[in-house]
């Protein structure tokens, strides 16, 4: 297993920001940057820990999948959804070109 | 002050002997004497306050039945939707947002005669500790307006401890019902994980995230527990099992019960802090308990497994704010430079550095040395939960390792932010229940909170402890 010994760099904010989908500017990488290390460098404390053969736990109890009966029930009104996106069209959500115009 | 007991209202109310529309007036005449200092709301819904309390009082004079919170008025966390009502979570990227459906616990509450004066301010989208993260300002604490009135849930807990509402509801990922209770001198309980159905709050981190309420004393907090509690289809980690009896727990006595020290605590806690919790041990012990030392050796870990799952779990959950089909919208030439710059402009500092965090340590590379190490953290410390809970029936520790503090204290400091929540982060990574009491006070006169925490669906034992509490926080002072 690896182990996070390197403290993020402003490029890796830069990278995670991106596919985070957060356009951030140059001027605010290094603050954001200074403030995730020092919070980073706070989780190294766990290095000391021996977890080898501890199972994971994701959720507090195991998640069984829940069914229900295949019936017809309300669901949420169109109509009432569509007003609150920020455009629609023929009662469909309308969004820009997903391909972009530049490239 | 006329009288806030939720019991005390809802009895008279069901009698005829006071009226929901006169209770409802009160609070709304209090929330427009002080508010301005407080900012505890978002979004005061006084009109339909007041309808909902006539077409109570109007039930009352017909015989109609009313439920066991009728005519109480409640305030509602801004992350719980409310159908056709502003639910923003105090973000930029939600703001104008009218859901199309009631969270089940607001569809619960309005059953039960409970009747929403409005909604209140947090951290945005629950994350932060002292209610400064709002797009809209923070909320002050009523103890001191100089002061913070803790987090996430800061609005509801200012809401209770001024006055404006009888009870209110809060959301609780990492202690932001019982911190924010503490640093308002109000009751607050995080309950068992799956206790009270999560559908319609808009999620934070999901596998840690609960609702629950806040009152001035713990019976209340018992009763709206019982109204919102119990199994939800539309929830899938809704546990379906009925729910207890609260309210009766609380008048038991600890007599015959084992509670836990913990003697391998993390450190930090002020000093006024540790003095009130010695004094809790020894009113419990007074009243018939057994004080057992018990150990919880991974609890210090607690803080860097809650960090790293939490902000993980978030970086999910918010990808849905995308500026497609609800909020904020900034226009761009292709979908992906307009998710970057909606996403840009909608969140907050708060919210950006969690979810660069969260993406950071889930993302390829990384994810086992964060993410993967962190998840077998989270079952050292619900294994240490256990193998304590085989010789206690609840564990005593302070809620908050330091009182309310002024604005701006931590503001620019994540991590000294994040060193609020030491003591209330283990119960939501192990998915079990606890909450906050009123006891006594510490430096500058400010309240302290005690924390009982009970192992899952533990909640009787928890609010047979929190009575005890409270009645010996009473006759201390």
């Amino acid at each position: 297993m690896s182990s996070p010994t390197s403290s993020i760099s402003a490029a890796d904010v830069a990278k995670v920001a991106n596919l985070a989908r957060l356009d951030i500017d140059e001027a605010h990488i290094e603050g954001f940057t200074a403030q995730l290390a020092k919070v980073m460098n706070h989780f190294h404390d766990i290095d000391a820990l021996d977890l080898s053969g501890v199972e994971p736990m994701t959720q507090p109890y195991p998640l069984v999948n829940v069914m229900r009966d295949d019936v017809e029930l309300p669901t949420l009104d169109t109509d009432e959804v569509l007003a609150a996106a920020p455009a629609a069209e023929e009662r469909r959500f309308r969004v820009p070109p997903i391909i972009g115009l530049d490239g | 002050m006329a009288t806030t007991s939720a019991h005390d209202i809802a009895a008279g109310v069901a009698a005829g002997k006071i009226s929901a529309r006169t209770v409802v007036d009160e609070h709304l005449a209090r929330i427009d004497a002080r508010e301005n200092d407080i900012h505890a709301f978002n979004l005061v819904t006084a009109d339909a306050a007041r309808t909902h309390a006539d077409q109570i009082d109007a039930d009352v004079k017909a015989g109609r039945p009313v439920g066991p919170l009728a005519g109480v008025p409640i305030a509602l966390k801004d992350n719980l939707c409310t159908h056709g009502v502003d639910t923003t979570c105090s973000s930029r990227i939600l703001q104008g947002w009218k859901p199309p459906y009631d969270a089940t616990v607001v569809s619960r509450l309005r059953a039960a005669g409970a009747v929403v004066v409005g909604k209140t301010n947090l951290d945005e989208f629950a994350m932060g500790s002292s209610t400064e993260n709002s797009a809209f300002g923070p909320t002050r604490n009523p103890l001191d307006i100089s002061r913070v009135p803790g987090g996430s849930s800061g609005g509801s807990a200012a809401a209770v401890a001024a006055g404006f509402s009888s009870v209110s509801l809060g959301s609780d990922t990492g202690g932001s019902i019982r911190q924010p209770a503490a640093m308002c001198g109000v009751v607050g309980v995080k309950p068992t994980y799956g206790m009270v159905s999560r559908y319609g709050l808009v999620a934070y981190a999901s596998s840690l995230d609960q609702i629950g309420p806040f009152a001035t004393n713990v019976a209340d907090a018992a009763l709206v527990t019982e109204v919102i509690a119990g199994h939800d289809p539309m929830d899938s980690t809704s546990i379906p099992q009925p729910v207890p009896s609260l309210v009766s727990a609380v008048t038991q006595g600890v007599a015959g019960m084992r509670i836990g020290r913990v003697t391998d605590l993390p450190s930090g806690a002020e000093p006024e802090v540790v003095a009130q919790l010695d004094a809790a041990f020894a009113a419990l012990a007074a009243a018939g308990a057994t004080i057992v030392d018990v150990t919880l050796p991974s609890l210090s870990y607690a803080l860097t497994a809650y960090y790293i799952i939490a902000p993980a779990e978030a970086s999910s959950n918010l990808a849905r704010f995308d500026g497609v089909r609800y909020g904020l919208r900034v226009p761009a030439v292709d979908t992906n430079a307009m998710y970057g710059a909606t996403r840009a402009a909608g969140f907050g500092d708060e919210v950006k550095r969690r979810i660069m965090l969260g993406t950071y340590a889930l993302s390829a590379g990384y994810y086992d040395a964060y993410y993967g190490k962190a998840l077998k953290v989270r079952r050292l410390i619900a294994n240490d939960f256990n193998k304590a809970y085989e010789s206690v029936d609840t564990i005593l520790m302070p809620t908050s390792p330091v009182v309310a503090f002024p604005f701006g204290d931590k503001a620019d400091d994540p991590m000294s932010m994040y060193l609020c929540d030491i003591y209330t982060i283990p119960t939501n990574l192990a998915g079990h229940a606890a909450m906050s009491v009123p006891f006594g006070t510490g430096a500058h006169g400010l309240p302290v909170g005690i924390q009982v925490l009970a192992p899952a669906l533990g909640e009787v034992a928890m609010f047979r402890v929190g009575g005890a509490l409270e009645i010996a926080a009473g006759s201390q002072s």
